[in-house]
């Protein structure tokens, strides 16, 4: 998503001269050589329009009104906000969902690039354990939480089971509000991990051979190697990466819905909330759009830092 | 950011699609109303979709200015908004008696008050069944067709394997737990009592249980509701849970149960006794394996008072006084109709289909008299097995869920899972913890 400058800072070379058109006439012609282009585009972006951008907008407006779908909406202002603000669910889902978003950086972020490390530096069977680590991913969200759901059981699961048969203590998993949390971490983990393993990967491999040769030839320890080579050059994509998964573990909605429900304020998440607000309790759209649009305010912050991290290292 | 824009899509909803039948004008050339209705069960189930269309053919031969359109499915509240959006929604669909309140509250639903007096059997419907399709003033916006009430379902082979008598089921929730430590002592994975703390049906089972010891979930003081659970039977309901859960380890390890679990876990003979309406054991025998034999039905141990849950059908806000009419037609042809008990049941009974479940009628007089006779002509399940909840039916005060009751059950859901998964709750902090939460949900009603 660069932004193209028209000239490098510091750049002082003048452009040709070129002789002035009327406004009007170089807006026709710029229409013009580019008709085709756009024709193409036009698909893509009435889809935009229709699917993305008019649902945004239409959400935004829902938020500042009520709506049962029979009679004309009506506006309540602030309302829907004020509501949100009162309910402290608001900010019980707030602080679950940055709890859960620490929690997934920290396993979510540092096991693929500690995975990739190794599997760029296996010997052996490379092909089987990068299929293994993105098997995963493949799997649709809801086999997995089932499949987790399984091995979560307390009274017959398959952990408890393992931690029982070699004498350790068993948990509660996600029914205890101690570690419920801390549980739909490690299936969202698993679930993710392989996506990001596998563009480290790609990452480590473009790292030129001749670095590590001169590191080498500079008595340079692994642990050097990795610090002064390897952490440099992929900084830009970890970087990358960090905001990404900010954004996508902040939106985390299947992994507490489906294994902990709607109604545990131990792991009640933003996006649960709002599907709450719209669907099972409250039935209130405006205050569901409402939670929305405080959810994407606060990605649309991200989204502009990731966007602007990103210019400053392309240009 | 995609799920925020689809999440922002799924609330932003109201722009509308191309209508279908429900929307458009009444009458098609010849004077004929086309009425889009559901509830026709799915083409897998062959029998009882056949039956279905039976029934609308002949309907519609019997009223040939009627046509049905007939579909599958039933009242969704995560697809109602955006059907009703976007003009998707029947003339006429099922609901469930957790649904009508909300509904009319947001004005979703038409007044057919005015339309009841061309409709004679519908002056006796049960007042206090009627009155979950109709708001404050009286207005009616749906009609009944099914009304159950909670009791105690157990599986009578593990009473008899824990040494307690099938015959006589548990009336204290002081035996409940007696008899809930027996059936766990019996290992393997056996659990004496389950109940549910997740999707809101952890509420509407503390309700049944908190009704079950003469308390209320909510009172109208004055004109003004409160929530009146945080008191004595409360407490008892909580803490009797926290002790069989962490004392007698006789609810199991697994908690965070909701609807269906409870159902599979009788189905597949593990589980001794749970809460619940007589509908669960066909849905245990058939999509479980259970056996009608094995499922006993007590009544709500306490006794002072047990929950009522059923089905009706309400009418689209949209619907014309000329489909409403049609409506009202077609649901006192089939559903709310006491002519019908006999055909249905006979069919039913032919088709192995269960009849003579113990269900608290919608009907008072004449047409309750009707009910029963073809009940119990052609009833095909083990009539004893329930018994004691028949024989406790008439003295138990059977209640309606209290006002906003999904939002309620959601409050009170975390009072189920805490005690349930939290050894060290504190009782008396959750249930006032919900009621401030109640408190605030119930100062929106009128």
């Amino acid at each position: 998503m660069a932004v193209l400058s028209a000239a490098a800072p510091g750049e002082t070379r003048t452009p040709p001269e070129v002789p002035k058109r009327p406004r009007s006439g170089r807006l026709r012609r710029v229409v013009g050589d580019n008709l085709l282009a756009y024709a193409f585009m036009a698909g893509g972006l009435a889809c935009f329009a229709l699917f993305s951008w008019y649902p945004l907008v239409r959400g935004i407006v829902l938020s500042f009104q009520q709506d049962n779908f029979v009679t004309d909406p009506y506006w309540v202002g602030t309302e829907n906000y004020a509501a949100l603000f009162e309910d402290p669910l608001f900010w019980t889902a707030w602080r679950n969902t940055l709890v859960f978003t620490g929690f997934a950086l920290v396993f979510g972020y540092l096991v693929p690039l500690f995975l990739a490390i190794l599997l760029n530096e296996l010997r052996h069977l490379k092909g089987f354990f990068r299929v293994a680590v993105y098997l995963p991913v493949m799997l649709p969200p809801i086999v997995v939480v089932l499949l987790w759901r399984y091995f979560y059981d307390p009274g017959n699961g398959l952990f408890n089971t393992v931690l029982d048969a070699v004498g350790l203590p068993t948990s509660q998993w996600t029914q205890s509000p101690s570690t419920a949390l801390f549980s739909l971490v490690l299936v969202s983990t698993w679930a993710n991990l392989g996506g990001a393993t596998l563009m480290y990967l790609a990452g480590l491999q473009s790292i030129p051979g001749e670095l590590y040769e001169a590191a080498e030839l500079d008595g340079a320890s692994v642990w050097q190697r990795l610090r002064h080579v390897t952490i440099p050059q992929l900084r830009f994509l970890m970087l990358v990466l960090l905001l990404l998964q900010v954004i996508a573990t902040v939106q985390v909605f299947i992994e507490p819905y489906q294994l902990t429900g709607t109604t545990n304020p131990d792991t009640i998440t933003v996006m649960v909330l709002i599907y709450r607000y719209a669907f099972t309790v409250n039935n209130d759209f405006g205050l569901a759009a409402a939670m929305s649009v405080t959810l994407f305010v606060v990605l649309a912050v991200f989204s502009a830092v990731y966007l602007r991290l990103t210019r400053g290292q392309e240009s | 950011m995609r799920t925020t824009l689809g999440l922002l899509l799924a609330v932003g909803l109201g722009f509308g699609t191309a209508a279908c039948g429900a929307g458009d004008d009444d009458t098609e050339e010849g004077g004929k109303v086309t009425l889009v209705i559901n509830g026709l069960p799915p083409a897998t189930e062959a029998a009882t979709h056949q039956r279905f269309l039976d029934n609308v053919a002949e309907f519609e031969r019997l009223n040939p200015d009627i046509d049905l359109d007939p579909r599958e499915g039933k009242m969704d509240p995560q697809t109602f908004a955006a059907k009703l959006a976007g003009g998707q929604l029947e003339d006429v669909f099922y609901v469930y008696f957790t649904d009508p309140a909300n509904l009319i509250a947001k004005r979703q639903v038409a007044d057919i008050s005015e339309y009841l007096g061309d409709f004679p059997v519908t002056s006796q419907i049960k007042p206090e069944v009627l009155r979950v399709f109709q708001d404050d003033k009286g207005g009616t916006f749906g009609l009944p067709y099914k009304n159950y009430s909670m009791g105690l379902l157990y599986n009578r082979e593990l009473f008899g394997k824990a040494g307690l008598d099938p015959e006589n089921p548990p009336r204290t929730w002081a035996e409940v737990r007696e008899a809930a430590k027996r059936i766990a002592a019996l290992g393997d994975g056996h659990v004496g009592y389950g109940d549910y703390s997740k999707s809101n049906t952890g509420g509407w089972h503390f309700t049944t249980e908190i009704y079950s010891l003469g308390g209320e979930v909510a009172v109208d003081d004055g004109g003004t509701w409160k929530a009146a659970f945080n008191g004595p039977q409360g407490k008892q309901v909580l803490q009797q849970l926290k002790d069989m859960r962490w004392t007698d380890n006789s609810m199991g390890e697994r908690q965070l149960l909701e609807w269906a679990d409870l159902l599979q876990m009788m189905g597949s003979g593990k589980l001794g006794m749970y809460v619940a309406t007589a509908d669960n054991i066909p849905t245990i025998v058939n999509q479980y394996k259970g056996r009608y034999e094995t499922y006993g039905l007590g009544p709500i141990p306490g006794g002072a008072g047990t929950l009522g849950g059923g089905e009706g059908y309400m009418f689209n806000a949209k619907a014309s006084p000329a489909k409403i009419r049609a409506g009202l037609k077609w649901l006192t042809f089939w559903f709310t109709s006491a002519e019908r008990f006999e055909a249905e049941n006979k069919w039913a009974a032919e088709n192995k289909n269960p009849v003579g479940l113990p269900e608290p009628a919608i009907f008072t007089g004449a047409a309750a008299q009707l009910q029963e006779t073809a009940d119990a002509k052609y009833a095909n399940v083990p009539q004893q097995n329930y018994a004691p909840f028949k024989a406790a039916m008439p003295s138990i005060p059977v209640k309606l869920e209290p006002p906003n009751a999904q939002q309620i059950y959601a409050v009170l859901d975390v009072a189920m899972q805490k005690v349930l998964t939290d050894r060290n709750a504190n009782v008396d902090q959750l249930l006032a913890d919900a009621e401030t939460q109640v408190n605030q949900i119930l100062a929106s009603v009128g």
